[in-house]
């Protein structure tokens, strides 16, 4: 199997474990500046937390990711899915990533983000169009290397960010680069 | 306990941002919104602060003379209701008197408002930014058309191009 098939192949049952909603924390919650701790992808607890990463995912409107510090964890733990935005060419589908760092970034473009944690502000970020990630899925221990583009790869480095204590506010591409949130209608 | 603007404008020098707010943070005033730039080489700053009028005032007083200061206390807090989705407007071309005043006119024709803006002079190049809020009922195309007719005026060219956020 290619890694693009074990990853989109993955599914959040093969966690075994029911997963629960969990509050989302909002800056400046001091977890959310912590570098998260590596994790144990074998650890019950962390297959628990990622359980509970894709539930709370799953309930929150328009959410592409969460983060483990997100949830209050210092964790290097996040859930991811794009399939549905309309930004994204490739996808992996729904998965879990633990550990997981940037092995290769190129064509950075930038983009206005916005954040769960940091509901009342969007920001302009530059961030690498085409990147290679390479982290474990929970309840594996083998590495897995992710290859993709566009908005699933903006959506990588902004959790990855998250589980190492950062946030899109320290990546704005100027001073006149952090915006009020705009919610109309 | 009233919400203040003060402005400060003057030549530039390193250290001003330090000085006026080491002087307003001694008042025990709150800073809350602020923006601040360099205007041709001017320094230009406005804060909106909380904290009581004649305490501020007196405090930024030996500030003043290199730099015009000024301090008016403002009416209640109005939330800015955004009304319709974001985009960002950039005009350039070779500058001419009246281009901001045309572009900004098409827009507030649309109904749309603008919640930044930006202009640079450099040579015979105008610079304008802007961040546009527009409303859903406005009608893209024609605002579009309107903007490239305007422009073509003005011998300049504008682009509108949306600026929404992606939740991640």
């Amino acid at each position: 199997m290619t890694v693009t098939e074990v990853i989109s192949g993955w599914t959040p049952s093969q966690l075994g474990v029911d997963g629960e909603v969990l509050e989302v924390v909002r800056a400046p919650h001091p977890v959310l500046a912590t570098e998260g701790a590596t994790v144990d992808p074998l650890d019950p607890a962390m297959l628990k937390l990622a359980a509970d990463l894709i539930v709370t995912m799953r309930v929150s409107p328009g959410c592409v990711g969460l983060a483990a510090p997100q949830v209050g964890v210092a964790a290097q733990m996040f859930a991811l899915d794009v399939t549905d935005h309309p930004k994204t060419r490739t996808s992996h589908g729904v998965f879990v990533l633990c550990n997981a760092v940037v092995v290769e970034a190129s064509r950075q473009e930038k983009g206005r983000e916005g954040c769960m944690s940091v509901p009342d502000f969007t920001g302009d970020v530059k961030r690498a169009t085409r990147l290679t990630v390479s982290g474990v899925l929970p309840g594996t221990t083998e590495p897995v290397t992710i290859t993709t583009d566009a908005f699933e790869a903006r959506a990588l480095q902004h959790e990855i960010d998250h589980c190492n204590g950062k946030l899109f506010l320290d990546r704005v591409a100027g001073a006149h680069a952090v915006y009020p949130r705009k919610v109309y209608q | 306990m009233s919400q203040l603007a003060v402005t400060v404008i003057g030549p530039d020098r390193p250290g001003i941002i330090a000085d006026v707010t080491e002087a307003l943070a001694g008042t025990g005033v709150n800073l809350e919104d602020s923006t601040m730039t360099l205007l041709r080489g001017h320094f230009a700053m406005v804060i909106v602060c909380s904290g009581p009028f004649d305490e501020v005032k007196s405090a930024l007083e030996p500030l003043r003379g290199e730099l015009v200061i000024t301090v008016r206390t403002m009416g209640p807090e109005h939330e800015h209701a955004p009304i319709g989705p974001s985009y960002v407007l950039s005009v350039h071309g070779a500058d001419r008197p009246g281009i901001v005043a045309a572009v900004t006119r098409m827009i507030a024709s649309a109904g749309g408002t603008i919640t930044d803006l930006t202009t640079r002079l450099s040579g015979e190049l105008y610079v304008l930014t802007a961040e546009v809020e527009l409303p859903l009922t406005a009608d893209l195309e024609i605002l579009n058309r309107a903007l490239e007719i305007t422009a073509e005026e003005l011998g300049v060219g504008v682009t509108l191009s949306p600026a929404e956020s992606d939740e991640l």
